[in-house]
Parts: structure tokens; C-alpha cells; sequence
């Protein structure tokens, strides 16, 4: 069969059945749901769960949405499910706390078409404010966990979870980590199954959770897991695997199987695709076969302790790491220690070369700079952040941002630092930090816990029109849905307004204009009580922003001041630097800038700054045709 | 570790310059050859600017996805900063091909780190077989910087196990939909930048990957 690729932008057409396709491990969970038959599909975006649900709204005969949150995602599943609809949401492992809820009671009531939650951990934390281990859920909620090993794997397994979601009238959990969802390999794929909804039918005893049914229903939950606990013995998705090489046999589940059988091919293996509720007479059968049983998991001591609580011996995390990713770069020296076998160090050769960090940056003409820029020139001020691109403005220059928790709270904080606060910190200035697209999610909460609670916090709603860092997703007040297509577009102020935030309070400016922003902040920090102020400028990796004439610097007039530079645009660059000696004897340190042309998007805002005005428009034949969008 | 059988690429830039969209383009390569493949992105909190690797495993049947450091046969840099980065992961007997762009971060801007000297030098100093050039001047002086991507791609193509006019087609049909203009800018990219690290290598080191 020819390989083909999968699409990468709007298409009437999915590739056939039998198509053999490149797909990330998202990508291929979004297939099988579509081929599931599934009629409704809700995510709020979350590296590394993000291409889920935008790959899925590619397919057709489908809702795909955005929705504000994961607990509403979850919900809108719910509800399609109580109609008959098989149904679907996806998160990553933060958003599942917040989804956590509607799971905790979902549970109970149970499903009536099939319901696949795709929960994305991020192990190793590349893009996250923890590394929390999505399992637990599966033994707290009494629910089903699938553990995929790749692409194909994700793909089968969310086919197969909604066989046992009906089957059992369970939400089953699909875990995923950051070496499935962005990891590409080939998938064979099939045709879309019909699935037509069989229809809502009127149940107060299952479907109203109030204690009375709740109470006759929470033992089904038990009985479930008995049920499913045997299912998991006989079930192909655990495969005991045996090996000539039995000196330790490996539980392992997820990516972690891939890395095991890579590094000890010879070695028994209890693959557990189904690994809650686990199989314990597998578990035993491959404890008898070896003499060492090694549980390797991402990345909790979770199975080994049940597994040690089922009276099994057996080593874990005695040998192996208990946060970041396993390898089997990690592997082969723990199974060493093991195996009482003297480690050796890494060789030289192997040793990293010392480099700079580069960490992410904000882009040229980017509108967050603006608004740090501005806040890093304030002194006294506490700034409660949030979660986004944003965040990115506790670091270099700027470092104007204090506190990061989790979505949406940053209000909820700031609240908490002006009631707590003593006389240490009576004569500081608090500021709340949001993104639009986390205002929305959760934010607009923590606001109205300010205007009700009467506190004294200056908001900065950062308004740039998508949501950036998980690569510009529509919001509600983007007047997009997640096709592109028009949607109602809800007004921030208005929001912000019927929130308890007073008009005259309630500021909106432009990002880029540094006198009317800093005259702004200056202003309400002085008020008492709480003020918003909406910074509107668009994200540059969106349609909507529109690029302008790019800078250059003017060497000769240049006298190496840096005060562009603590603008922060990775644009500018250092050319030259000095030290000098000033008439009163204080030394300076010069840095003598130039622009890269091709990166500025001519924002102006290293313009302003400049002292001797050395920041000028580049001439208009010298400005490359494709800088300049129409 | 990793089976003889299996070629390890480690393609390493910075967030915005193309790095997974090149990977993905020889994944295809190595698909349409009949290999299985796994290819893994990894990309750090923001949109722009940070650090980019992109794991390309081929072969009969790949498991793991990740690449382990000291297995690299071939790594491509799009900058030399990141290929020196990275450059642990090479085999002792692997090859660095790098464009020796020099894309500076604020921080080093601020002057809280350093760039590195010479990030090829320190390379082959450190004792890695390196070819270093300019694929951006070359694209540019075939007329369009945006080449410089189909540059680097031609740079590795003599080092695959299998012949250039594999990769050569799948680039074909990524801008085949563009016109055929596009097709050729990208294929005298492409026949540059093989000829850029042959100029430097001769042609007696080709496709030392295993066949």
C-alpha cells in the first residue's frame, strides 16, 4: 500500500481506508474517534494534547468545538452521551483537574453511548507548571485506563475504548504522554462506522445526582472495577511476553514498553495496554518466570505499589527516576544496579558541550512586550501572572512577573495578597496578569471574586485574540469557532463590566503606545479598588495582524545606551560593546545595536525608547516584497 | 542499544526555521523506501525562538522513538550554536552537517551568556567529523532565502541510505501544488546544497549510514 500523507489543511476528504498514514499519536486518536462514529468532539487547547481536536475538526459528519474549559469540554460530552451520541473529549493532564468534577460524578451515573476522555501528561514538562501522573484518575473515578505505546497503538486503543465504554457503561480514560501525542509513525487506518444515537431516555435514578440515587448507584462502581479487574486478565491489550533472558522481567506500560523492549529484547515482558484495573495473576505469572520483577512507569510508584500491596515482590522506583522521562539511556544502568553490576560513567565523548540556554522568547513586535516593558519600568509592584505566552514576562528583561499557579489564578491570588498583606507590603501596588483566552476559562471567576470581595487589584487583560501559546487557537471573543467560520463575538469590556468592574474603571489601550500604557497603569494603580485594563493588540502569528514598515538603526547615531535592548525584541541585535567612564567617574557599560530587518515587523516599540532617536523606518525599496503582507 | 539496523537523524534548530517540517520530509523518504519510521517533535513552551529537535528513526522495525545520546549517525543543524548543542549525540564515526547561521537569543543580547566561538570549530575540536556552510547565502544567491530549508535537506542527502532522487522526489511533491517554477528553484536548492558539503567532503563519504 502507498504511504500517503495526512492533510494538513481544510479537506472535504479524509484518506481512505487502508491508507497507511504518518500520524502523530494525536492524529491518530483523532481518526479512530472519527472513525468510531463519534457525533461530538470538545477540548480547550493543551500542549501536548492540542492536535486532537484540531486534527479532528478536519473530519466531517462530526461537532468538533473549542469549548472555554475542559470541565465544560467534559460536560459536553456528557450530554451527548446521555443522548446515545458516542462522544469525546481531550485535555492534558492539568485540564483534567479541572475537568475532575464533572469525572468524579460522571462515573457514577455511567454513560449511555460510548465516552473516550484522551488525557495528555506531559512527561519531562516541556510545555507545563507540573508533571502529574493522569493514572491516578483511573483508581480515583473507578474508571477503565488505556495506555497506547504509538501511533498505531493510540489508534487501535481509542477504537477499542468505545467498545468498552458501551459495554460497560464507563468513561474510559485514554492516557497519552508527550512521546505519543508528538510522536509521528504509521497507522493503518479503516472506515467511519455509523453510529446512530439511540435517544435520551428520562432517568432520574441514573441521571440526577442527587444522594438518594447517588447512594444506590456508588456500588456499581465497585462491582465494576471486580468486573474489569478479570476482563483485564484475559483482555490481548495485556500480552505477557516471554523472554530467554530471565533475569528481570519488566512491567511496563506506555512508551516505557517501547524503551524496555528496546534495551533488553531477550527479557519477559508484561505489556499492559489495559493497565487499570491490572491483571494480577499476569503479574504473577511473570514474577514466577524471573528473578527480578521491575515495574517501569511514567511516573508515579503507582502499579508497584499495588502491585507490592498484592503481595508481589518487586523493584521500581528503588533503581529508577521518579520525575522526567525513562529511556534506555535510563534503563540499562538502573537494570545494572539491579543486577548488583558495577555502572560505568558516560563516557567523555558522550558529555554535553557547555552552551548557552536559549529559552523561548516572545516574537518581533510581539504585544506582550509592550505591557512588560512598561511594568518592568514600575517599581513597587506585585504582579500576580498567569498561564500562557505571557508567562514568558517573569523572565529576561523584564522579569515583571511574580507569581504562576495554574489557569486563571492570577485574580484569585492577587485578592489574596492584598487581604493578607501587612505593613511589610502596605505601600505596594498590586497587579493581576491575564491572557484573554484564560480570562476566559477561568478567570472571569477570580474578577468577580475582586469586585465582589472589594479588593484592590489592577488587572491587565492582555487581549491578543487567539490563544497563543498553543499556536493560536479561536476563543469566543476571537468571533471565530474552531472552522474559522463566524461565530458571536462576546465583548471583553462588557464582560468585565457585568462582572462588577465600574465603567470608568475599566481602561482599553494599545500595547504598542508606551506614554497612553504607562499613563494607564500609573493611573489606576493609584485608585483604590479594582480596575481593568485591556491591552488590544493582536498576536502576531495571527491572520489579523498586519505587519509594518521594519526598523533599522542608524549606526552612526547609536551611543550604545541598551535601552531598546530591555524592550526585549529578539530582533535586535548587539553589535559592539563598551565600557566608558562618565565625568563622575561611574562606569558604563555600552551595548551598540543593529535590527535584523528580515525579523522586525515594525511594532515601534524600541522607537520609544530610543534617547538619540537612532531607530528609523528602513527606506521603502529596501524593504523585501514578501516582508510587507497586503 | 540501538540496533545497526536502524539510522538515527537528529535534525536540531531553533522554533520558527523549519526543522520539523525538513524531518517530516525525509520521514517521507524513508516511508517511500519502506522503512518503518518514528519521528518525534519536541519543542519547548512558546511559539518562537526556543530550542527545536526533531528524532528521525528509521529502519525494519523501529520501537523506541528517542534517540540516545553517542547514536546520531547523521545530524543536521540548522544553526551552529544548536549543533553544537547536540552534538553529544553523535557516534564517534557520525557526521555533522550544520549551516553556520548565527541566530542570537536576548539573553546573550543582554549579555547575561556567551555565544560560542566558532561552534563548527569547537565541534571538530572536540573530535566530530563536521561539514559547515552557509545554506541562507546560498539560498539567497539563488534568489530567495526561503530555499535555504530544500538547501539543508540537499545537504544530508548523500548521507542517507538510500539514494538522493528518493528525497529529491518527496520535495518534488511538496511544491508540486505550487507550480512548476517553485519545483525547480527548490531542485537547484537542493542540487547546492549536495554540492556544498561534497566541495568540502568529497565524494568518497557518502551515505555512510548503513545501507
Amino acid at each position: 500500500m502507498a504511504a500517503v500523507m495526512p492533510q494538513t489543511t481544510h479537506s472535504p476528504a479524509p484518506p481512505p481506508a487502508a491508507s497507511r498514514l504518518l500520524l502523530s499519536g494525536n492524529e491518530a486518536v483523532a481518526r479512530a474517534v472519527w472513525e468510531s462514529g463519534v457525533r461530538v468532539a470538545a477540548a480547550y487547547p493543551g500542549t501536548p494534547a492540542t492536535e486532537i481536536i484540531e486534527s479532528l475538526a478536519r473530519y466531517p459528519d462530526l461537532h468538533a468545538e473549542w469549548s472555554v474549559n475542559e470541565k465544560v469540554s467534559m460536560e459536553v460530552a456528557l450530554g451527548a452521551s446521555m443522548t446515545g451520541a458516542r462522544a469525546f473529549c481531550a485535555m492534558k493532564h492539568v485540564g483534567l483537574n479541572v475537568a475532575s468534577d464533572c469525572l468524579m460524578t460522571m462515573t457514577i451515573t455511567g454513560v449511555n453511548g460510548g465516552l473516550v476522555i484522551a488525557v495528555a501528561d506531559d512527561v519531562g514538562m516541556s510545555s507545563s507548571q507540573n508533571e502529574q501522573d493522569s493514572r491516578y484518575w483511573g483508581r480515583f473515578a473507578h474508571i477503565p485506563v488505556l495506555e497506547p505505546a504509538d501511533s498505531q497503538e493510540a489508534y487501535e486503543m481509542t477504537k477499542f475504548a468505545y467498545a468498552l465504554s458501551e459495554q460497560y457503561e464507563t468513561p474510559v480514560l485514554l492516557r497519552l504522554t508527550t512521546r505519543i501525542c508528538h510522536v509521528k509513525a504509521l497507522v493503518t487506518v479503516a472506515e467511519r462506522e455509523a453510529h446512530e444515537p439511540a435517544g435520551f431516555v428520562k432517568n432520574p435514578q441514573r441521571w440526577v445526582m442527587v444522594p438518594a440515587h447517588a447512594k444506590q448507584r456508588i456500588p456499581n462502581l465497585f462491582k465494576r472495577d471486580d468486573t474489569l479487574r478479570e476482563f483485564s486478565e484475559t483482555t490481548p491489550l495485556n500480552i505477557l511476553e516471554a523472554g530467554n533472558d530471565r533475569r528481570v522481567g519488566f512491567v511496563a506500560s506506555g512508551p516505557a514498553y517501547m524503551h524496555v523492549k528496546e534495551t533488553f529484547p531477550d527479557a519477559p515482558v508484561l505489556k499492559l495496554g489495559f493497565s487499570y484495573p491490572w491483571p494480577p495473576e499476569k503479574v504473577r505469572a511473570l514474577a514466577a518466570m524471573c528473578d527480578h520483577l521491575l515495574v517501569v512507569e511514567e511516573t508515579e510508584q503507582l502499579l508497584e505499589t499495588e502491585i507490592k500491596a498484592a503481595g508481589i515482590a518487586c523493584h521500581g522506583k528503588d533503581v529508577l527516576p521518579r520525575i522526567g522521562e525513562l529511556s534506555p539511556q535510563v534503563l540499562l544502568p538502573a537494570v545494572d544496579r539491579l543486577l548488583g553490576k558495577a555502572v560505568p560513567p558516560p563516557a567523555v565523548a558522550d558529555a554535553p558541550l557547555k552552551v548557552f540556554p536559549r529559552p523561548p522568547t516572545l516574537c518581533a513586535s510581539c504585544p506582550h512586550m509592550g505591557i512588560y516593558y512598561t511594568l518592568s519600568q514600575i517599581k513597587n509592584l506585585i504582579i500576580s501572572g498567569d498561564i500562557g505566552c505571557y508567562t514568558l514576562g517573569a523572565g529576561h528583561p523584564w522579569n515583571a512577573l511574580d507569581t504562576t499557579i495554574c489557569m486563571g489564578a492570577t485574580m484569585g491570588v492577587a485578592l489574596g495578597m492584598d487581604k493578607g498583606r501587612g505593613e511589610v507590603d502596605k505601600n505596594k501596588r498590586i497587579l493581576a496578569v491575564i491572557g484573554d483566552s484564560t480570562f476566559m476559562h477561568m478567570g472571569m471567576q477570580g474578577l468577580l471574586n475582586i469586585t465582589y470581595n472589594q479588593g484592590n487589584v489592577t488587572v491587565l487583560l492582555l487581549d491578543n485574540n487567539t490563544t497563543g501559546m498553543t499556536g493560536g487557537q479561536a476563543t469566543p471573543a476571537s468571533g471565530k469557532d474552531i472552522h474559522g467560520k463566524t461565530a458571536p463575538r462576546v465583548h471583553l469590556e462588557k464582560i468585565v463590566e457585568a462582572l462588577g468592574v465600574p465603567p470608568e474603571r475599566i481602561k482599553v489601550v494599545d500595547p504598542y503606545e508606551l506614554p497612553t500604557l504607562f499613563k494607564a497603569v500609573r493611573d489606576e494603580i493609584k485608585v483604590e479598588g479594582p480596575s481593568v485594563i485591556i491591552g488590544r493588540r493582536p498576536c502576531v502569528l495571527t491572520e489579523e495582524f498586519k505587519p509594518f514598515r521594519p526598523y533599522l538603526v542608524e549606526e552612526d547615531k547609536c551611543t550604545g545606551c541598551g535601552n531598546c535592548i530591555e524592550v526585549g525584541c529578539p530582533a535586535i541585535h548587539v553589535t559592539r560593546r563598551d565600557r566608558v567612564v562618565k565625568p563622575s567617574g561611574r562606569e558604563v557599560d555600552l551595548a551598540f545595536v543593529n535590527i535584523d530587518t528580515q525579523a522586525c515587523t515594525g511594532c515601534g516599540l524600541c522607537v520609544q525608547p530610543c534617547a538619540p532617536d537612532a531607530i528609523v523606518h528602513v527606506p521603502r525599496h529596501d524593504i523585501p516584497i514578501h516582508i510587507v503582507k497586503s | 542499544m540501538s540496533s545497526d539496523q536502524i539510522t538515527n537523524i537528529l535534525v536540531c534548530g531553533i522554533g520558527g526555521q523549519g526543522v520539523m517540517t525538513a524531518t517530516e520530509i525525509l520521514a517521507e523518504a524513508a516511508i517511500a523506501e519502506g522503512h518503518d519510521v518514528k519521528k518525534t517533535e519536541v519543542a519547548g513552551m512558546a511559539q518562537r525562538g526556543g530550542v527545536v529537535t526533531s528524532h528521525l528513526r528509521f529502519g525494519p522495525k523501529v520501537l523506541s522513538p528517542q534517540i540516545e545520546p553517542g547514536t546520531v549517525q547523521v545530524l543536521l543543524g540548522f544553526e551552529g550554536a544548536e549543533a553544537l548543542r547536540w552534538s553529544h549525540y553523535l557516534r564517534p564515526d557520525g557526521l555533522a552537517l550544520v549551516n553556520n547561521a548565527k541566530l542570537v537569543p536576548p539573553v546573550v543580547e543582554l549579555g547575561l551568556f556567551d555565544y560560542p566561538e566558532d561552534p563548527a570549530g569547537q565541534m571538530r575540536a572536540a573530535g566530530r567529523r563536521v561539514v559547515s556552510f552557509d545554506a541562507m547565502s546560498i539560498a539567497r544567491d539563488l534568489g530567495e532565502i526561503r530555499l535555504g530549508n530544500t538547501v539543508m535537506l540537499g545537504a544530508i542527502a548523500d548521507y542517507l541510505p538510500f539514494a538522493p532522487e528518493v528525497l529529491l522526489s518527496c520535495i518534488d511533491q511538496r511544491f508540486e501544488r505550487k507550480g512548476a517554477k517553485v519545483v525547480e528553484a527548490n531542485r537547484q536548492a537542493f542540487a547546492a546544497g549536495r554540492s556544498a558539503v561534497e566541495s568540502q567532503l568529497g565524494a568518497t563519504d557518502k551515505q555512510t549510514a548503513p545501507a
